[in-house]
């Protein structure tokens, strides 16, 4: 996030596009709804799915799953075409807009209806609630960077808020809410093909200089592979051992089938997970690891902020933390690590990474620190962009509209579109271990809407086999109209009905994410 | 003195206050203990309790402090028998109309109840108990409700209104009795209900409690330990409740401010179970015969050492990758990439961000 959680609660408007955020993120949730109730704050809500937060909502704007990019360039077409944008930050802050502009120029409200599905003057009026207001903030999640043009979508957001002047300000920015708990905190740490932490460049000599120097190796500079390309390789024996430190790619991967396949050519893996997962059972060697319970450490959420994780019960068994073991696998293989606890190595972080350089311990002790943080003395930053965004300008960028890459068809007449519910989390294995959380959403439900229930003659509560070119899984249906029709909406908690069984594992071409949130199905009655 | 500035007298004592603050703010910035019921941060002031009650010199009747904005010149007593009779009055009321068994109840110890009464010193209510006789809600495995102890404090519906928004609770009549609950007086299963808790931890008094923790341990005797949740990203500050080293409820803490300020959802609140779970690996695990087979720490490493270090030699450092963990801490993931980065040297690491 550009800005902070507690932004959210003060701010004039509020645009939510592709964030189911009642049940993806509850108590930021609830401060969007306390904004819209309390304080008379706008909310537009853009999502193909009825979610709850459209109770709440000024504007509600049901797009066609996959069409943002041209309800986005919409909505600048009208401010631009209406004079709404703030021209003085334009000219300042940014630049590119000229470029932009011409692009929007075709996205007419007429035509962007015609794309997305939404009625013409709804663009106009989501437009005007954004571009009028004094300040506004723009929140998404998956539904913006699970597709094959996400890298654009989140662009065309970016474009948006910067027209109108509301980066580098309180209570505005692009605010992407993060899936799981840590994600911030491993991209931080340079848990990525390209970058050491804080996002220094392995291609960098100079940064590669400094982690050689402080680690007493010498360190490629060429970039690795991602998950998918990974398992890609693997596929094709080029990958021969796989070391999986908590994940569950057999149930979290766009095309399991694959990514099956996949582990099971490898000469090596090594999953260490707190219970033994659908990929820690094709394992060769499976490490018991702590869970967050039961060791100390920090963790970064979704506004930057790092907090402390604390030591509450022992690990069960010979369990130990997975610093822990790491460090000890490591000092086996004649490279030792010998901290002696997190601590320390946040030390060596501090030192390695200048937007942690201030954020210790001590510090962590009473409340977080959100990054960037270079000293000891820094009180830590509230809000990214202040007076001049990190490249110098901020750069427009013209992005034209492109379809999903499966769109429905004779054969695969449905559009499939997936997500989480409130009671559930990611691939399930800690949620569902959890009675109440089970009592309340005990197994996986197919969204209909009634229309194409009636054509399928489908009843609620009855099983349908929903099929794609990829696979197919059986799941019981609800009949709602929170999806409208012709889509269908699965969630992925459930390995019974493994929706990555029917995704597209298309990739965006810069991000290398999955299409997880279009893909063509067929549904019958099972 | 600013614009906003007044001043004001409270039981003697001289005091400087800012235009718009109640006389319980005030109160409490200068460290003079007003007892409250009904009052709850971040919620309206409803007034519906007058625990609060004082004296204000020139006011024809006693005014409760939680709504009444303080003015220039004030003079306010908060200790006078006038103030303590109406309390003592109050409170008895409130104790005979419900079932206060504190023997059996989970908030024994943490209710303001049992303290208002000990506080007054009050011996037994001077009027008959006659408890409403509603059963006890025990229809689903979170949350446990038996409205006989409720004081109609009115907090828990605010909870649910006005810090979760989640607009399920309100007020039903019953009879001759107000009832707190969900529309149509339905339990929570069956309601709209999204068990974030808010309710639970708002609650006063032992009317609202996690069910999964009856009997589980006394206030005094569990231990609660500060962390972050480690589900989803906006990284919740919890309290784990502890005790006999297992988890026996999770709880919100207002102090700990941003950025939940003690608001939680229900994976937070109810989904720790997994921590305890008898499925949890307590042992390394190595194939042998196509089977996963207990191992000592000793033999897991070795295994594993030797293999990396063969697959390196042959196929180069590229042949291996790792992915690392959005659920594992910031020092993990860093030791993690530095492991594969210094000690495997290739940079195939990667973690589910883009999953
Ligand atoms: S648990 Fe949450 S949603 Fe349910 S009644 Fe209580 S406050 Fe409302
Ligand atoms: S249930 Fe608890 S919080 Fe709700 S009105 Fe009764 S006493 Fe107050
Ligand atoms: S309590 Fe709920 S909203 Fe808060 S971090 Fe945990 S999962 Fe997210
Ligand atoms: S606390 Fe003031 S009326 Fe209840």
């Amino acid at each position: 996030m550009t800005n902070s959680i507690d932004e959210i609660e003060f701010t004039d408007a509020i645009f939510a596009i592709g964030t189911n955020t009642t049940e993806n993120h509850p108590v930021i949730g609830a401060k969007v709804k306390r904004a819209v109730r309390q304080r008379g704050a706008k909310l537009i809500v853009a999502d193909p799915r009825e979610i709850d937060l459209v109770k709440y909502a000024t504007l509600y704007l049901r797009q066609k799953p996959g069409t943002d990019v041209a309800l986005l360039n919409g909505m600048m077409n009208v401010i631009i075409s209406e004079g709404l944008y703030d021209k003085e930050y334009v000219e300042n802050r940014t630049e590119g807009f000229e470029a932009m502009k011409k692009v929007v120029e075709k996205y007419t409200p007429k035509h962007a209806s015609k794309i997305t599905g939404i009625p013409a003057q709804d663009i106009i009026t989501a437009a005007r609630l954004y571009a009028k207001a004094r300040v506004a903030s723009i929140l998404y999640t998956m539904g913006i960077t699970q597709h094959t043009t996400g890298v654009d979508n989140v662009k065309s957001i970016a474009n948006l808020a910067m027209l109108c002047g509301y980066v580098g300000v309180e209570g505005g920015g692009v605010n992407p809410l993060r899936g799981q708990n840590n994600v911030q905190g491993a991209c931080d740490m340079g848990a990525l093909p390209v970058v050491f932490t804080g996002y220094q460049p392995v291609g960098s000599d100079e940064a590669r200089a400094k982690f050689e120097k402080a680690w007493g190796v010498t360190l490629p500079p060429k970039p690795g592979l991602t998950i998918v390309e990974t398992l890609n390789a693997a596929h094709e024996g080029k990958v021969k051992a796989l070391y999986v430190m908590g994940e569950n790619p057999m149930l979290s991967d766009p095309d399991l089938n694959h990514a099956k396949e996949a582990l099971e050519h490898l000469d090596l893996l090594v999953v260490q997970d707190i219970l033994l997962s659908e990929t820690a059972q094709l394992a060769h060697v499976v490490l018991p690891a702590a869970c967050f319970a039961e060791k100390e450490g920090t963790f970064s959420n979704t506004e930057r902020r790092v907090q402390m994780v604390r030591k509450a019960v022992k690990a069960p068994g010979q369990a130990k933390a997975d610093w822990e073991i790491i460090s000890e696998l490591s000092t086996k293989m004649g490279y030792p690590m010998n901290y002696a606890n997190p601590e320390a190595v946040m030390r060596e972080i501090n030192q390695l990474t200048p937007s942690y350089a201030g954020i210790t311990y001590a510090r962590l002790e009473k409340e977080g620190l959100q990054w960037p943080c270079p000293n000891a003395d820094h009180p830590g930053t509230k809000y990214l962009h202040i007076n001049r965004f990190s490249r110098g300008l901020g750069l427009f960028t013209a992005i034209e509209y492109i379809p999903p890459a499966e769109l429905p068809d004779k054969e695969y007449p449905f559009m499939m579109t997936t997500g989480r519910v409130l009671y559930q989390y990611h691939t399930g294995t800690m949620s569902r271990l959890s009675q109440g959380i089970t009592e309340r959403a005990p197994e996986s439900l197919v969204e209909i809407n009634p229309k194409d229930a009636k054509k399928l003659k489908v009843k609620e509560g009855q099983f349908v086999k929903v099929s794609s070119r990829r696979g197919s899984v059986q799941a019981k249906s609800t009949v709602t109209e929170r999806v409208p029709p012709g889509v269908i909406f699965m969630n992925f908690h459930f390995k019974e009905a493994a929706v990555n069984l029917l995704t597209n594992p298309a990739l965006d071409p810069i991000a290398k994410i999955p299409e997880y949130k279009v893909c063509a199905v067929k549904v019958e009655a099972a | 003195m600013g614009q906003n500035k007044l001043t004001l007298t409270i039981d003697g004592k001289q005091m400087e206050a800012t235009m718009g603050q109640t006389i319980l703010e005030v109160a409490r910035e200068n460290g003079i203990n007003i007892p409250t019921l009904c009052q709850y941060a971040k919620t309206t002031n409803v007034g519906a309790c007058r625990v609060c009650v004082v004296e204000v010199e020139g006011a024809r009747t006693l005014v409760a402090s939680c709504c009444m904005p303080v003015n220039q010149g004030m003079v306010i007593k908060t200790d006078t028998k006038a103030v303590r009779d109406a309390q003592r009055l109050i409170i008895e009321l409130l104790w005979s109309s419900g079932d206060h068994n504190c023997l059996t109840c989970e908030q024994n110890g943490n209710c303001e109840l049992q303290n208002l009464v000990y506080w007054l010193q009050l011996e037994k209510p001077r009027f008959p108990i006659s408890p409403p006789g509603y059963p006890i809600e025990r229809t689903n495995t979170m949350i446990e409700r038996d409205l006989n102890k409720c004081i109609l404090c009115g907090r828990c519906v605010r909870a649910c209104n006005e810090i979760q928004v989640n607009e399920v609770l309100d007020y039903a009549r019953r009879g001759s009795r107000s009832k707190v609950g969900p529309a149509f007086d339905t339990d929570y299963i069956d309601s709209e209900c999204f068990f974030c808790g808010e309710c639970v931890d708002s609650c006063p008094v032992g009317a609202i409690t996690f069910k999964q923790a009856r009997f589980q341990g006394r206030p005094w005797e569990l231990k609660k330990v500060r962390t972050t949740c480690t589900y989803c990203g906006v990284g919740c500050q919890m309290d784990l409740n502890l005790h006999d080293g297992k988890i026996v409820k999770v709880t919100g803490n207002r102090e700990y401010g941003q950025p939940n300020e003690g608001s939680l959802c229900v994976k937070g609140r109810f989904g720790m179970d997994f921590v305890h779970s008898p499925d949890r690996l307590k042992t390394p695990l190595i194939r042998k015969n196509g089977e996963l087979k207990e191992a000592t720490w000793d033999e897991a490493y070795s295994y594993i050492a030797e293999k990396l270090s063969v697959i390196k030699k042959a196929h180069g450092p590229d042949s291996i990758a790792g992915f690392s963990s959005a659920r594992a801490t910031n020092e993990e993931n860093y030791l993690f990439q530095k492991f594969l980065r210094a000690v495997i040297g290739t940079n195939n690491v990667d973690h589910c961000a883009r999953l």
